[in-house]
């Protein structure tokens, strides 16, 4: 079957894109509207804002202290003056900082969530090969289309680091360095140029991969019938990508998202970030191929393979949750403050998406995907699979922006410009790609075998 | 019992066994039951068998096993006997919570897959020391066999299982060789 994306869906996609670029753009201009000269300015108005909404004892505590200052000797009145002016200075750069972060963060969690979407389904379809899978090569065509986008993506990620340099990663602040005895004790890990190289070794090893597999997996379909070496040969090459993935994708999640809290670590983080990008991955092979079997583009696929891919959903989902309980509850019940204040500050800055995301990623596919009968209903699954594309959305938020806008955050203009631009650009080169070679892999040894899988 | 005598049809493979069972079902004879050396797949559907119910009664007993953690840990360790652990003298169940989880989930898999077992062999007449109800012990090596209740039509249903491929048809007095 042929595909062409349709004129439609790249006119949608590019629209997205401009509109996120508006977006994108807004947030920038409007972050930086708010500079040295008016911050105090701006920090009166949000607390007059604040005043409206004070509660009884609010201003009670004013009165206290109002009271207090009174009666104390002029000289003491003088010094904490003093001293609250000299803390409101930093106070006044600290949110500077915070409001400048947000349209890079922003653009950051956007940027990363639809590269890790592609990133797990390259995973997803090595795995399907190393394994020699015998119910999933109808999909390979949709995996390979879905992974296209890794190159540009992980470029795009690296390119935002390194502009947004310490708006994002404040161990790339010499200042802050030179003042931080532990970031300085990582300073040989933690140094932009070996970041940067590091990025590049990675996406290199990961798109060599999708590049080989890719044409071995077309050259297949035009080969003899009795040559196999294509298959063969993206058999081996599959093996050897999942070595070097699983190890470079868990040092990628230290990199480009752990290091943002360059204090902080967690020794299964990369799993955890593992099981997030894989079960949106999956998320997303379902929803591309219950949209083009909708279109009547894939009558080979039938609904036992949807039910397997929603089956990977709610299991991946599971998996999830107990990774990120895993992470949670060591920490929380061990209760050492330099690694329990990363939950602290997400508990009480973030805790409707902290806990939302819990609810949508593990609660909602939990019920929603537990019934047999429902996980081959088309509808079904293409709603949880956005309440699951949200949950990790957000889950990818509720680890870069504590670190970046501390409790300054918003899903406003800049979040939604950021998605739109990055998810135009995704459904651009996703469906490009997708309509380039035929959406049957016909010369996968496997092809008849999954034709007729059958739950 | 009405249907006292029954037909035995053994067959040897199970590919010739499933177009069997769909030729009968299509005669429209009710098969009894089919004794088989391993799990055929497709089976049940071929015969017309309903569903299982097996998977809502886990669900069930999951939640009866997660209530019964949440209700046995709030009492040991909220009411009954608060204990510090940790630096964690907390008398709140909710904030202690991740603490029990744990136990939680360990007693909803302990709930649900153990009545899931007992419901199973209580659905299926099975128990410890049970003597097996097995008509003929070659279904436990490489044969398989199909039960059919025969009501003064034997020589029909004969010649017709004969034509599916059975290599062995035997009528039996079922109270003769009764429990």
């Amino acid at each position: 079957m042929e595909y062409k994306i349709s004129n439609r869906l790249r006119t949608g996609a590019i629209i997205l894109m401009i509109l996120g670029v508006l977006g994108v753009g807004y947030g920038f201009m409007d972050a930086y509207s708010v500079n040295e000269d008016n911050i105090t300015e701006f920090l009166a108005n949000e607390d007059h804002h604040g005043d409206e909404h004070a509660t009884e004892s609010h201003g009670e505590e004013h009165n206290v202290s109002a009271a207090h200052a009174e009666e104390g000797h002029a000289d003491d009145a003088h010094g904490a003056e003093a001293e609250a002016e000299g803390h409101e200075m930093t106070h006044e750069e600290h949110v500077l900082h915070q409001l400048h972060n947000r349209p890079y963060a922003a653009l950051y969690v956007a940027a990363f969530f639809f590269f890790m979407i592609s990133l797990g389904v390259l995973a997803f379809y090595a795995i399907q090969y190393a394994a020699q899978a015998g119910w999933s090569p109808v999909l390979f065509r949709v995996m390979e289309g879905i992974t296209s986008y890794v190159l540009p993506g992980g470029v795009l990620v690296l390119l935002i680091a390194f502009f947004a340099d310490s708006h994002i990663f404040i161990w790339m602040d010499e200042n802050v360095v030179a003042h931080d005895a532990i970031i300085q004790n990582k300073s040989g890990w933690l140094d932009k140029t070996w970041f940067m190289i590091r990025g590049l070794i990675f996406l290199g090893g990961w798109s060599a991969y999708r590049h080989f597999s890719r044409k071995f997996s077309v050259a297949q379909d035009l080969a003899d019938v009795n040559d196999n070496s294509n298959f063969k040969k993206n058999f081996r090459i599959s093996a050897a990508f999942l070595v070097f993935y699983i190890y470079t994708e868990s040092i990628m999640s230290w990199d480009w998202i752990m290091s943002v809290d360059p204090h902080w670590f967690s020794t299964l983080f990369g799993w955890y970030v593992f099981a997030s990008m894989f079960v949106s991955g999956i998320t997303v092979i379902a929803l591309i191929t219950i949209f083009l079997k909708s279109k009547g583009l894939l009558p080979f696929v039938n609904d036992s393979h949807i039910h397997d891919l929603a089956k990977f959903m709610f299991g991946i989902s599971i998996f999830w949750t107990y990774l990120w309980f895993s992470q949670f509850m060591l920490i929380w019940y061990a209760n050492i403050p330099e690694e329990v204040t990363y939950f602290v500050t997400r508990i009480e800055d973030y805790n409707l998406p902290f806990f939302g995301m819990v609810a949508l990623n593990f609660l909602f596919p939990l019920l929603l995907l537990m019934n047999s009968d429902y996980k081959r209903i088309p509808w079904f699954v293409v709603m949880t699979g956005v309440v699951i594309l949200f949950g990790h959305y957000l889950d990818i938020f509720n680890m870069i922006m504590p670190a970046t806008v501390g409790d300054r955050w918003f899903i406003g203009i800049p979040e939604i410009g950021s998605v739109l631009f990055f998810g135009g650009l995704f459904m651009l080169i996703v469906f490009t790609s997708l309509g380039k070679y035929p959406l049957l892999a016909k010369g996968n040894p496997f092809m008849k075998e999954s034709e007729h899988f059958h739950y | 019992m009405e249907a006292s005598k029954v037909i035995h049809a053994i067959y040897t493979d199970d590919d010739i066994l499933m177009s069997a069972v769909k030729t009968v079902k299509a005669e429209r004879y009710h098969i009894e039951e089919i004794y088989t050396p391993f799990p055929v797949h497709g089976l049940d559907k071929a015969m017309g068998l309903a569903p299982t119910r097996l998977a809502i009664t886990a669900f069930l007993y999951g939640a009866v096993g997660l209530a019964v953690a949440t209700v046995m840990m709030n009492y040991i360790m909220i009411q009954d006997w608060p204990q510090d652990i940790g630096g964690k003298p907390s008398f709140s169940f909710l904030e202690n919570m991740p603490a029990f989880v744990p136990i939680m989930f360990e007693l909803t898999v302990f709930f649900s897959a153990h009545l899931m077992v007992i419901t199973f062999y209580m659905r299926s007449k099975i128990w410890p020391f049970k003597k097996a109800e097995n008509p003929d012990p070659r279904t436990t090596d490489d044969h398989f066999l199909m039960e059919i209740a025969v009501h003064n039509n034997e020589e029909s249903l004969t010649n017709l299982l004969k034509d599916t491929g059975a290599v062995e048809i035997n009528i039996v007095n079922k109270d003769e060789d009764a429990h």
